[in-house]
């Protein structure tokens, strides 16, 4: 390499990793924060307010005392994967950050197989959560963790599927190619089914209202995470949110235009703020739809997604093999 | 696999103990569940976590000094229990009450039984996992509580009722609040119906589970909203009037199937009715005096026994005293619905999911200190 090492893809790749790091626990600790203020809105009171100006250094707070806090580690738990699990859920989900295109050519590793890469890690999430349930020793853990595996490998296949349609009609797995050819038409217009199948499975997927039955507070006390304290607990909540935003991210890559403004239409605005502002958007829809609906029970979630989504996912994906073909 | 899934008999079954510390179990209910997978096999609820002697202090004290604790049994409904203590002891004494006081504790009664109720309303949709409506419900009980604090100076264990009549006189102040209350909540009714009853989730979370028909809540003792539910139409304030509820016109809701449901819709309908009647008594509301004067201190309560029952928010509820001759019972026994309700649980549960169970039990409203006394 004729810049040597800091213009070498080495470097990139090191600066992309410590910007997602940074980028990925304010992001959590907003997140958090948004989510306590959306439900205090719908709730009739102002939530957090005490901490910094509307409370916004409220998580930060709650951060710091999360970390004093001790890890108890229960009676008769297998200690390695009790520790194993809150840093199995959490390392994975950063990996999502690195295909991910925030603007034009503003993306830390443009892979050709980017959108695999994002799902293939995020299923790791499960093992990680059935790790923690089954190492706490705890009947309500193992019960959650049990709910989780059956309820992720459910939904993951309309999940799949539906990404899948899209993939068919770009022909790439790379992220960056699939915004490029959403310039004009998001694909959202062209294939509503599919978006709207990947968003409740996506609601699934990261175990949010009304499909939270792993973490269910009023069956399960706390589902996986009953018997972890302190940080334990911490990652876990972050890992939830992180991977919230990297659902969301995927999902205005893939359906609404990544980078892209309206029907092409940019209003001078930069690319980076196209995707952030939907993103938030779709993060918004997923806090509104929690703090509004009742939860389903376990056999309704699994009949919704083997007896409705996967045939209608399907389907969508035959008929857009079809028309692709014809085209 | 089979082996780490089977217990020292060799079955299946593994036993999970819901509570007394859990999130859903309303109090200090203990709950024992033998499960199959998700399935429950067998429930056995163990009460006694909140024994607190107010049956003994009862056969201990004079009726006047027992009468704070009657607003402690059932923390939820402590001005009817007020009012169903004085009424028993006015019957056993023959005590005769004033008019204007008879409307005063309908009113007041009434708005208790509507708080009650919200917090019910507010506390089922957070056990089937909707959290906000808890927030709205309470923002409105929280409008009765203000309204009896102007009359009764507190916000929870009233002890409001005195024999003969009451504590203290309405004024125009509580009046004028009691109606903003109903035109409040007349406009909140239409909300809760499309928000929750009408939600598709709710609908499917509750409808069919946890069936009880006549029969079972016949055997068990069951009153109250879930045995309206089930199709009877047994009421206490209808059956056997007391006080001047004979004077109003409201109706009795009842169910057709006796499920979840059906019990949700039952108490959401008695709220309205309840609203109805505290209208009527606003506007037929009597002047005169409130308290009959000279009550004796002690009361000469003549030897024999005495049964009065009324209908709190959960159902069919009773003082019976024995009296012997001197200043306090020989026995004091309060019949309580939820014992009766709770209990319907050990027929009911089994078959249905860990889900199902939690939503049973918030279906059928049970306050667990009011079993254990």
């Amino acid at each position: 390499m004729s810049e040597g090492f800091w213009g070498s893809e080495w470097f990139r790749l090191i600066l992309g990793l410590v910007i997602v790091l940074a980028f990925s626990q304010l992001n959590a600790l907003f997140l958090v924060w948004l989510e306590r203020k959306v439900s205090g809105h719908i709730q009739l009171r102002p939530g957090p307010m005490e901490v910094g100006p509307h409370g916004l250094l409220q998580t930060i707070a709650d951060g710091v005392k999360l970390i004093g806090k001790e890890l108890i580690l229960p009676l008769q738990a297998d200690k390695k994967l009790f520790f194993l699990a809150p840093v199995l859920v959490f390392t994975p989900v950063l990996v999502g950050f690195l295909v991910l295109p925030f603007g034009p050519g503003l993306v830390i590793h443009d892979m050709n197989v980017g959108v695999l890469l994002v799902f293939a890690f995020s299923t790791i999430t499960v093992l990680a959560i059935l790790t923690g349930g089954w190492a706490s020793n705890n009947k309500y853990a193992l019960l959650g963790a049990v709910r989780s595996v059956a309820q992720n490998v459910a939904y993951e296949i309309p999940l799949l599927l539906a990404v899948m349609s899209v993939v068919l009609m770009v022909h790439s797995l790379s992220f960056s190619q699939i915004v490029e050819s959403q310039k004009t038409v998001w694909f959202i217009f062209i294939q509503p089914l599919a978006a709207l199948i990947y968003l409740i499975a996506a609601t699934a997927e990261t175990n949010r209202a009304p499909f939270d039955i792993p973490e269910a507070e009023s069956e399960l006390v706390a589902g996986f995470h009953t018997e972890y304290s302190g940080m334990g607990f911490g990652l876990f909540f972050l890992a939830e949110y992180t991977n919230m935003f990297i659902v969301c991210a995927v999902a205005t890559s893939l359906f609404l235009g990544g980078w892209n403004g309206l029907f092409g239409i940019s209003l001078g605005i930069p690319g980076v703020c196209w995707f952030l502002l939907k993103t938030y958007f779709l993060i918004f829809v997923i806090m509104w739809v929690r703090w509004t609906f009742p939860r389903v029970r376990f056999d309704q979630l699994m009949n919704f997604s083997w007896k409705v989504m996967i045939p209608l996912s399907l389907a969508n994906l035959v008929i857009t093999a079809i028309v692709v073909k014809i085209i | 696999m089979d082996e780490l899934v089977k217990n020292e008999a060799g079955d299946r079954i593994y036993t999970l103990n819901l509570g007394p510390q859990h999130p859903s179990t309303h109090g200090v209910l203990r709950i024992l569940l033998d499960l199959d997978g998700e399935y429950i096999v067998k429930a056995d609820p163990v009460i006694g976590y909140g024994h607190r002697g107010h049956e003994k202090m009862g056969e201990n004290r004079l009726y006047r000094q027992f009468f704070p604790n009657t607003s402690r049994i059932d923390y939820l409904a402590g001005l009817l229990y007020n009012h169903g203590f004085v009424l028993t002891v006015e019957k056993f004494a023959g005590i005769k009450v004033p008019e204007r006081a008879k409307y005063i504790r309908v009113i007041a009664s009434e708005l208790n039984r509507i708080s009650s109720h919200l917090l019910w309303f507010g506390t089922y949709l957070l056990d089937i996992g909707g959290i906000t409506p808890f927030l709205y419900a309470f923002d409105d009980r929280e409008q009765i509580l203000d309204i009896l604090d102007t009359i009764t100076g507190s916000r929870l264990t009233y002890s409001y009722c005195r024999l003969g009549g009451v504590a203290r006189d309405v004024d125009s102040k509580f009046i004028d609040m009691t109606r903003a209350f109903l035109k409040r909540m007349s406009s909140r009714w239409a909300d809760y119906e499309a928000l929750v009853s009408k939600n598709v989730i709710f609908i499917h979370r509750t409808r069919d589970v946890g069936v009880i028909d006549e029969e079972l809540a016949r055997q068990y003792g069951v009153t109250g909203p879930n045995l309206r539910a089930c199709g009877v139409a047994f009421d206490v304030r209808r059956s056997e009037p007391y006080e001047v509820y004979d004077r109003f016109d409201f109706e009795i809701p009842t169910g057709s199937r006796g499920d979840a449901l059906d019990r949700y819709d039952v108490r959401f309908r008695e709220m309205q009715q309840s609203c109805r009647i505290i209208e009527q008594a606003l506007d037929h509301l009597p002047e005169g005096e409130i308290l009959t004067p000279k009550v004796p201190q002690k009361l000469p309560v003549p030897k024999g026994e005495v049964y009065f029952a009324f209908e709190s928010p959960r159902g069919l509820t009773a003082y019976y005293m024995v009296g012997d001759g001197s200043q306090t019972p020989y026995r004091c026994h309060i019949r309580v619905p939820s014992f009766g309700n709770l209990n319907v649980l050990n027929e009911v549960l089994p078959g249905t999911l860990v889900a199902d169970a939690i939503a049973i039990l918030g279906s059928i409203d049970v306050v667990i200190p009011e079993i254990d006394r």
